[in-house]
């Protein structure tokens, strides 16, 4: 690093989030600054873009109180780094890594760049471990691994933030003896009330020394939620790689900080592509979500779990598609089931883990576990259509087979994907066996004889003997 | 060497003052660590250039040394079995060195006049068989030719005396500037299939060796999983996989699984025939853009050792966003989706270097590409698909609908199709079935029937459909849950081969037939769907393997059985 370089004096505009300087010093793209301006702590910012005679800072934080004549810029010289050590878990900070919870600041123990570093694919291990978080539509459907970054795509108003501290409250690994397990919790432009909510559930739990909060609240500046994943996500893979935790880190709402990026790409006069998010959101986004993973010869592992509320409930939005198409999956949640009382309201068609396949099966959950998972997609994706069917010409114009579909339904959502309290896999399991029973063996063809046999046909044939006998 | 000095910097983009010549498409070497980039423009005293690597750091002031150059790379025997990023450079180096010599064998003698792209000797072993080629811009006599047996790395194998009479040493390595094609003798017609080994792909919507496919899709519908799967399976001799603007896991995967997995026709690993290109999304986008004709280079240079070449680019998608990022940068008036209005023909540029050939050292060799398409909220309207869709033969279009109900691959059959698919005929008679064609209609047919009934059902109601078309309706679910789904994780069902196919598909036809015979005789509809045998049927590709060709003749004869029973059953009773 080379010595601290000030300039005062050299302002010449603010335009938003922009604040444009003479060039008279020697600074690189990307490079950190800092804005003093009065008494105020000093505010962080980046350099854009640089030609001879001019550059433009991209201010990370509110340019409110900010003047031309009297602010003084300083410059680190490198990129925002983040200075991390022991003791960052039970600790609560702000958006940029400063701890807001009265304690003492955590000692310095490594500098790491907040960009964090492109992984090496080869470097890369595969994430195949299963997670057991308790909520079957999740452990049974759309199965959750470690390393995985498995997005929750919400709406205002449903219960993301519930079903976020309840998967990290519950979440365990099914090998026994794991420990070094940690959550990251990551508020992005969230209330006040959102963030002590979650706080006060992991305090109940007793998770709360495990975890460690980054918090951008909604009264914050907008332009610092860029920061704050970045921030936090530095802290995780810290935790990952010098402390070997597996690091759970839930950041909420991803839609807060594209909103962000929106704003500081309008300001810099940026021709946006898809209803005025600029173009390279998708790669802006992926620089957050693929520093999710397992690194070979690493014993820790970062997960992550991001919520975003989709706009207008529309989950073909440039912010899930675009975060659909980077993550490794969706869990989706759907108003219609919210009202009909199911907790969690997932709708499991439209969710997808894509990293399930390496991480159930005989080896890892087990082995009838993904012939399970296919036949409840298959069936339940039929009962909807004709539930669509249904309401287009009513149950009459239904066949017999079509009504047991119905009631099919009716049974997956109520007593499969609906639960109170955790379940075990093997809970779920015993629930998935149990909502096929009533269709008939002909509709079953993802799973073979031996399936049939032993978790299907035995009920059936009770029934059957039960309708005898009545 | 020329030079110039940056006036601007940002994002992938440098503006530089120039002080002597530069060329566009030149490589040049940028910033105190000489960061590789290449020209994108001119102008007067000016030069545009993008860089490949992360821009942190660069000032106003720093250097731009051009290398003379177009943008290269460097192509050899050190690609197959091995994994590179966008500039072709060697992500796995730490834990696969370079071997110190390779096994040659020499192909011509001294005296011999070569023409250019000649092979001058291969490379003998056990996997694919390459060759060592003269450049495609260099023939003359040979004056030297190394023995047969090993040797070093940067040995001089050949000298060549051309007819201006300078010699040139030919080694194992050759440069290829990436954004030009390679020449060929000429183009050969594209009427073989290249066999994927999926029954919805080859039965239905066949490419062509040397032909074009495109995957749209929307997100989590099945585009990488698909090209992973014809990478495996397919029968090419050689396989470019370009992982372009996704995720590192999936590379990972493929790097992971591919060396644990046996080529079905060779037996050898399935690494050995790949070659894995990896810009993933949080690796620099304009290194991105290069990727993809890095790729094609590539699978150029084992097309012309004559060889089959398959390259699955996922996603293009990806590749012309890395082209608008980098236009949005230059103030390029932006066009539909703020896209550059050169998208269009650089996705022809690409798609046209496909191609079945005969090679300038004579040989016949393809190159065939797959390209992923990744269109926003799943649009297919929107520009990257509908430019592809005039570029390429086949057109595999994905369905959102299918996958959620985890019906794999969700190729939605009527979306797709395959220009091709009218030139197999002869070959599918070669390999025992005549009927390719009028079976291949009917599935098509019935399929499209379905789609009709089900829109009527949902206006007067299943019940009130005739039995006839009941019949119908069943015919179409079979083909759909007996063939077209096709599981890649299962170990049975992923490959299914001609031979294979064919057997299914008489089984598919057969039942179509009788039923509409035992229709015929009275039996109902209800009584055909609930045969026992017919849960067979459904799950045959699970059940039957490769080795058990002979069981499908066992199930059609029951099948027939069965179906027969049914008819008469109901011709007794009336
Ligand atoms: N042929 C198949 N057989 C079995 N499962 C499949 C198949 N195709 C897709 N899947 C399932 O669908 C999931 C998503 O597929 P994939 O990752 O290929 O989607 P994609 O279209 O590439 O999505 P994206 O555009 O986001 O990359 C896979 O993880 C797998 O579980
Ligand atoms: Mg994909």
């Amino acid at each position: 690093m080379r010595p601290d370089l000030w300039v005062q004096g050299t302002a010449t505009a603010i335009d938003g989030p922009l604040l444009y300087l003479r060039r008279n010093v020697e600074a690189g793209l990307n490079e950190a600054v800092e804005i003093l301006s009065d008494d105020a702590p000093p505010r962080l910012g980046r350099v854009a873009s640089l030609d001879r005679d001019a550059m433009v800072v991209e201010v990370l934080e509110s340019t409110i109180g900010l003047g031309l004549r009297d602010i003084k810029v300083r410059f680190v010289g490198e990129p925002l780094h983040f200075s991390v050590g022991p003791g960052l878990l039970g600790r609560v900070f702000n958006g940029v890594g400063e701890p807001t919870d009265g304690g003492p600041p955590v000692p310095a123990h490594k500098r790491m760049r907040i960009d964090g570093v492109p992984i090496n694919p080869t470097q890369r291990d595969l994430p195949r471990d299963f997670i057991e978080t308790g909520v079957t539509a999740i452990d049974l459907m759309n199965s959750l691994v470690r390393g995985q970054k498995l997005p929750l795509f919400s709406s205002g108003g449903m219960p993301h933030d519930r079903i976020a501290s309840d998967i990290a409250q519950n979440a365990r690994l099914r090998r026994a003896g794991e420990q070094g397990f940690a959550i990251v919790f990551v508020g992005i432009g969230i209330s006040h009330d959102a963030a002590e909510t979650f706080r006060q559930a992991m305090q109940d739990s007793g998770a709360l020394a495990h975890t460690a909060m980054f918090l951008n609240l909604a009264s914050e500046s907008s332009t610092q939620r860029l920061l704050t994943p970045r921030f936090a996500l530095t802290a995780a893979e810290y935790l990952a790689a010098q402390e070997d935790r597996h690091v759970l880190v839930i950041m909420t709402d991803m839609t807060n900080y594209c909103e962000a990026l929106r704003e500081v790409s309008a300001s810099h006069g940026e021709v946006p592509s898809r209803k005025g998010y600029p173009g390279y959101m998708y790669s802006d986004l992926a620089s957050i979500y693929e520093r999710a993973g397992c690194q070979r010869g690493a014993k820790g592992t970062v997960t992550q779990l991001p919520i975003l509320t989709m706009p207008a409930e529309d989950i073909s939005h440039p912010i899930p598609d675009l975060t659909g198409y980077i993550t490794e999956g969706q869990v989706v949640l759907d108003r219609a089931l919210d009202h009909k009382g199911v907790f969690p309201p997932i709708n499991v068609l439209p969710s997808l883990s894509r990293l399930m396949d390496q991480g159930i099966g005989k080896n890892y959950s087990h082995a009838d576990h993904p012939a399970l998972a296919n036949q409840l997609f298959a069936s339940y994706a039929k009962a909807v259509r004709v539930r669509v069917l249904a309401s287009v010409v009513g149950r009459d114009g239904l066949t017999p087979l079509d009504l047991n579909y119905l009631d099919f339904a009716d049974r997956f959502e109520s007593s499969l994907i609906g639960q109170s309290g955790r379940r075990t896999l093997e809970d779920s399991m015993a629930a998935g066996w149990a909502v096929l029973q009533r269709l008939p063996k002909a509709e079953l063809s993802r799973l073979s004889d031996a399936q049939i046999a032993q978790y299907i046909a035995p009920s059936q044939t009770a029934e059957v003997a039960d309708q005898l006998h009545a | 060497m020329s030079d110039a000095v940056i006036r601007w910097v940002g994002g992938p983009v440098v503006y530089a003052t120039v002080t002597s010549a530069f060329r566009i498409g030149e490589a040049i070497e940028v910033g105190p660590h000489r960061r590789p980039g290449e020209v994108i423009r001119l102008k007067d005293d000016e030069l545009v250039g993008q860089v490949y690597e992360d821009t942190t750091g660069m000032r106003p002031g720093d250097s731009v040394r051009g290398t003379g150059a177009a943008m290269s790379v460097r192509l050899g025997p050190h690609l197959l079995g091995h994994i590179f990023d966008g500039l072709l450079r060697p992500l796995d180096a730490g834990e696969k060195p370079a071997p110190a010599t390779i096994a040659f064998r020499p192909l011509v003698r001294q005296g011999d006049t070569l023409t250019a792209g000649a092979a001058i000797g291969d490379l003998p072993g056990d996997g694919v068989v390459q060759s060592v080629l003269l450049p495609p811009d260099l023939a003359g006599t040979v004056e030297t030719i190394a023995a047969a047996g090993p040797q070093p790395l940067d040995a001089i194998l050949c000298t060549v005396r051309t007819a201006s009479g300078d010699v040139a040493d030919i080694g194992f390595f050759q440069t290829w500037a990436i954004r030009k094609a390679r020449p060929v003798r000429r183009r050969l017609p594209a009427d073989e299939p290249m066999v994927t080994g999926q029954r919805i792909l080859d039965t239905l919507f066949p490419v062509s060796r040397g032909g074009q496919a495109a995957i749209p899709g929307g997100f989590g519908t099945g585009k990488t999983v698909l090209q992973e799967t014809l990478a495996k399976w397919c029968d090419a001799d050689v396989i470019v996989y370009v992982g372009c603007g996704e995720r590192g896991n999936e590379m990972a995967e493929v790097l992971r699984e591919f060396p644990k997995l046996a080529d079905p026709r060779t037996g050898r690993g399935l690494m050995e025939r790949t070659v894995i290109i990896a810009n993933t999304s949080n690796m620099p986008v304009a290194a991105r853009e290069a990727s993809i004709y890095t790729a094609v280079t590539v699978g150029e240079y084992f097309r012309d050792q004559g060889l089959h070449v398959a390259l699955m680019a996922d996603s293009t998608s990806r590749w012309a966003e890395a082209l608008r990022e980098v236009s949005g940068r230059l103030g390029e008036l932006p066009g539909e989706a703020a896209y550059p209005a050169y998208l269009g023909s650089r996705l022809a540029e690409f798609y046209e270097r496909a191609a079945r050939v005969r090679t300038l050292g004579d040989k016949d060799g393809s190159l065939t590409i797959i390209g992923a398409v990744s269109p926003p909220a799943g649009d297919f309207s929107e520009p990257v698909t509908s430019h592809t869709k005039r570029y390429v033969r086949c057109f595999w279009g994905l369905d959102r609908e299918r996958a959620q109900a985890r019906f794999y691959p969700a190729i939605h059959p009527l979306q797709s199709y395959s220009e091709n698919a009218g030139r197999f005929a002869a070959w599918w008679a070669a390999r025992g079935n005549s009927q390719w064609q009028p079976h291949r209609e009917k599935l098509l047919s019935l399929l499209e029937a379905q789609a009709d009934l089900e829109r009527m059902a949902r206006i007067v109601g299943k019940d009130s459909l005739p039995p006839a078309q009941q019949v119908t309706l069943l015919c179409a679910e079979l083909i759909n849950e007996a063939f077209l789904r096709q599981s890649a994780f299962s170990e049975v069902d992923r490959y299914c081969s001609p031979q294979r196919q064919t057997a299914m598909l008489t089984i598919i036809l057969d039942f179509i037939d009788q039923a509409q015979a035992a229709l015929e005789r009275g039996a109902p509809p209800q009584a055909i769907a609930a045969l026992d045998i017919l849960r067979r049927v459904q799950r045959m590709g699970e059940e039957i393997g490769e080795d058990q060709l002979e069981k499908f003749t066992e199930l059609r004869t029951a099948l027939q059985a069965a179906m027969t029973a049914l008819g008469k059953a109901a011709s007794d009773a009336a």
